[in-house]
């Protein structure tokens, strides 16, 4: 294992190296081109044996995906924002026809007004495509989630595509150190793909063809069944992963100094490093509080939230995204989530477009969720503008 | 017997197509001429929904539904699949409708094309979007009636011209383009031969009459077909690295008002405007050398 | 496709004969071959969009179970071998 200081987006170029996708259709959009950037390089220096197509558009770039995947080759893409839209018809059908491609997705705000920083309604938006999607926290948990990825999404229960989020510039962009595994290693992790193609001259099939009403929805409900798998698999791999590399990230979700809490903060993507601070100088002053980092957000960890929980008077959910006329998206989720307990949920809508979410804008959301201990707030979402 | 004339039938009978098709002779012909080894990513459009309902299908061959815009996209990622996973000997066949071809798939296509993948791409023409119900494309011709070029009091149809798509893909370099038409079938498989015999992007494109859509009664479907070359209206050729060859030329050519007056589509059609076609064509046929 | 188990795609693994059923209920006329007339040039069985046509030494033989009698193939008939008739 070499430790190197990179940026998250040449960290995800080395977890497709080290995951040895074979197709990489992809088209440049800030903050992402600098992935496949890398993985041109790789390839130019033989250093990684890929075919990267340099299609026409994001469109391309989903349906030569479907087309490669079909074939049983492993399938990477990546892309931001309005290409990420521009792709929303085909990231329903990949889901739908069942294919372990592997997106990452560098977050950024949609337009307009025009803009290219971190924010998550991106990825927020393709929420119910049946993609499984991911967020990570630092450029290390991207190459490992990256890893994991396609091993998740190539699971026999899954075979679910899988995306997963960084945020843009905040890790696309920064350096960090990052421990490379070697790729001996990785392969003993995920082995090479080994899927028959779906397109066989010698076996002539129909694929994607029409269904009556009565057939259709068996498909849909497979879909929820393998999402359902997920929620095993997706901590399997985390395991695996982490007797393997020593590294984990506690699946779903991950509960941090949640012990006697009683008002927790929840949140996904790089601002968890920001709570975490918080959450410790507010323990050293006495203030039961906790942060709950989430991780899937499709599967969505109802179950496990839940748990984790258990013991809260309050939670309050920090979105980089909203969902217009009802709040922040994770926020309705989680309130979903947790409707059977006694629990209070405070939404935060904050940092869209790239706005720093502050140790103060965390300390002040902390405050809200004390307060709301004893006083039921005039509000349940709050824009931190 | 011919040797053009396989006897092979990859595409079964027993698909719901609308009596006398001619989209659906189109498909059943080029599989004639390409045989199995083929993967075909087909578009959304009519021949797409009559060949397939789950769980049975009309295809001897791999077929996949590729969405309405994607089908050479689609296409080109199976191709480079094959390549990297090193398998020979399989061509990959993009179909889609005039619509899926001239308007939404048109930058896919262009894509795909100058991306010089090896497959080949055949766009059956039945000059609107039949699958919604006759709406017209860019592949329209000028003066067609279609449910979204209606004909009243101050609108008559179609008013611009159809695309000229194979000149489009020509002009991408591609090594070799043809028209072709369902009432020339030993042309039509020919052409699809030479296609699948050219290593790189190739474009057919195939004038498919539609009785329902053109409005005339089933049996003459291939009439209509044949018409339209006699007349000029649709003029079969071949671009091969560059150089075009018209490849039947009509001994003395027709009135594009036999091929017209045929149609319920363009029956509203006044002797002027009818001239005004005839000019049209005329000029066409002057600049590709048909008589 | 067999070793990998997972879970299903919409896949149609039947390439079918009559996919969409017995289409020949659809039609009006149906078409009947006078096999004295016929010059064997096969030019209904290349026309016909249904691939209702088989050829035998005979002749053409019609498929009745999906023939839809859009007429192409007496039309086409340069022999007038082919006549359509009421059902
Ligand atoms: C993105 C998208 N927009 C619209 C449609 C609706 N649609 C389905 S088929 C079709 C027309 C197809 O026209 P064409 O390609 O000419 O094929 P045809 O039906 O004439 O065979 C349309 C508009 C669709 N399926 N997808
Ligand atoms: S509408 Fe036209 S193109 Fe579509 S199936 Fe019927 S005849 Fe064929
Ligand atoms: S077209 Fe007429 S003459 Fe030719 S084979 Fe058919 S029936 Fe016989
Ligand atoms: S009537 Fe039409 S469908 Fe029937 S055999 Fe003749 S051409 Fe084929
Ligand atoms: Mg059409």
């Amino acid at each position: 294992m070499v430790a190197r200081v990179m940026s998250g987006n040449e960290v995800v170029a080395y977890g497709v190296k080290l995951s040895r996708a074979e197709i990489v259709p992809s088209y440049p959009i800030t903050p992402q081109t600098t992935i496949v950037e890398q993985i041109a390089e790789f390839i130019a220096n033989g250093e990684m044996r890929a075919e990267l197509m340099r299609v026409e558009s994001e469109y391309a770039a989903m349906g030569a995906c479907i087309g490669a995947s079909l074939m049983g080759a492993r399938t990477f893409t990546a892309t931001s924002s309005q290409g990420l839209a521009f792709m929303h018809e085909l990231t329903h059908w990949a889901a739908g026809s069942r294919l372990p491609i592997v997106m990452a997705v560098v977050n950024r705000a949609m337009a307009p007004p025009w803009n290219i920083w971190a924010d998550q309604q991106d990825v927020l938006s393709q929420r119910d495509t049946g993609w499984l999607s991911l967020f990570c926290e630092t450029n290390q948990e991207v190459l490992d989630t990256c890893i994991q990825a396609f091993r998740i999404s190539e699971d026999r229960e899954v075979l679910l595509p899988v995306m997963f989020s960084l945020d843009g510039f905040m890790l696309s962009h920064t350096s960090e150190p990052v421990e490379l595994p070697k790729q001996g290693d990785v392969d003993g992790f995920l082995p090479e793909s080994r899927r028959p193609p779906l397109l066989d001259v010698d076996h002539p099939t129909t694929l994607f063809n029409v269904p009556v009403p009565e057939q259709y929805m068996e498909f849909r409900h497979w879909i929820e069944k393998s999402m359902d798998a997920a929620r095993r698999v997706i901590p399997k791999a985390d395991r695996e992963f982490k007797r393997r590399f020593g590294r984990g990230y506690r699946g779903m979700l991950e509960p941090y100094w949640l012990e006697g809490a009683e008002v927790a903060l929840l949140t996904a993507g790089s601002v968890c490093g920001t709570v975490r601070d918080v959450v410790e100088s507010l323990r050293k002053r006495g203030e039961k509080v906790g942060m709950i980092k989430l991780r899937s957000f499709r599967p969505f960890p109802s179950e496990e939230l839940r748990r984790a929980c258990e013991g809260l008077r309050v939670l309050g959910v920090a979105d980089r995204a909203c969902s217009f006329g009802m709040g922040g998206i994770i926020f309705s989720d989680v309130s979903a989530a947790l409707q059977p307990l006694n629990v209070r949920v405070l939404g935060f809508i904050a940092g869209l477009g790239g706005r720093d979410i502050t140790h103060r804008d965390i300390w002040r959301m902390f405050k809200r969720c004390i307060r709301a201990i004893e006083v039921t707030p005039a509000r349940a979402i709050e824009w931190f503008v | 017997m011919r040797e053009e004339l396989v006897e092979e039938e990859l595409f079964a009978p027993g698909h719901r197509a609308c009596a006398g098709c001619g989209a659906t002779l189109a498909v059943r012909l080029a599989l004639k001429a390409l045989g199995k080894n083929v993967i075909v990513a087909n578009a959304t459009g009519c021949v797409e929904v009559i060949s397939t309902p789950y769980p049975e299908t009309a295809w001897r061959v791999p077929w996949i539904h590729a969405a309405f815009e994607n089908a050479a996209a689609v296409a080109s990622g199976v191709e480079a699949a094959l390549k990297s996973l090193g398998r020979r000997g399989v061509k990959v066949v993009a179909i889609a409708g005039d619509g899926g071809t001239a308007d939404i798939g048109l930058q896919a296509l262009s894509g795909a094309v100058e991306r010089g993948h090896d497959f080949i791409y055949i766009c059956y023409d039945n000059e609107a979007y039949m699958n919604t119900g006759i709406q017209r494309s860019s592949a329209t011709p000028f003066g067609a009636w279609t449910t979204t070029t209606p004909v009243g009091r101050v609108k008559r149809g179609k008013d611009r011209p159809k695309k000229d798509v194979p000149a489009i893909i020509a002009a991408h370099g591609a090594p070799y383009v043809a028209t072709a038409s369902v009432a020339y079938p030993i042309d039509l498989i020919k052409k699809l031969r030479k296609a699948a015999a050219t290593e790189g992007p190739t474009y057919i494109h195939i004038h498919c009459p539609c009785p329902p859509g053109w409005r005339f009664d089933s049996d003459k479907m291939i009439e209509v077909a044949r018409l339209a070359v006699l007349s000029g209206a649709w003029i079969l050729y071949e671009i091969k690295n560059g150089r075009l060859n018209v490849t039947i030329k009509p001994p003395k050519r027709r009135p594009v008002s036999d091929y017209l007056k045929m149609q319920g589509r363009f029956k509203h059609l006044t002797d002027a405007e009818i001239a005004e076609i005839q000019r049209t064509v005329d000029e066409r046929c002057r600049h590709l050398g048909v008589g | 496709m067999k070793s990998w188990r997972g879970p299903p795609v919409p896949v149609a693994a039947r390439p079918s004969v009559g996919s969409s059923g017995r289409t020949s209920s659809w039609r009006i006329q149906k078409p009947v071959v006078n096999l004295k007339r016929c010059t064997r040039c096969r030019m209904c069985w290349i026309f016909c969009p249904d691939v209702a046509i088989s050829f035998t030494k005979r002749g053409p033989a019609i498929n009745h179970d999906y023939c839809k009698g859009c007429g192409i193939c007496a039309n086409e008939c340069p022999a007038k071998a082919i006549t359509m008739e009421a059902l």
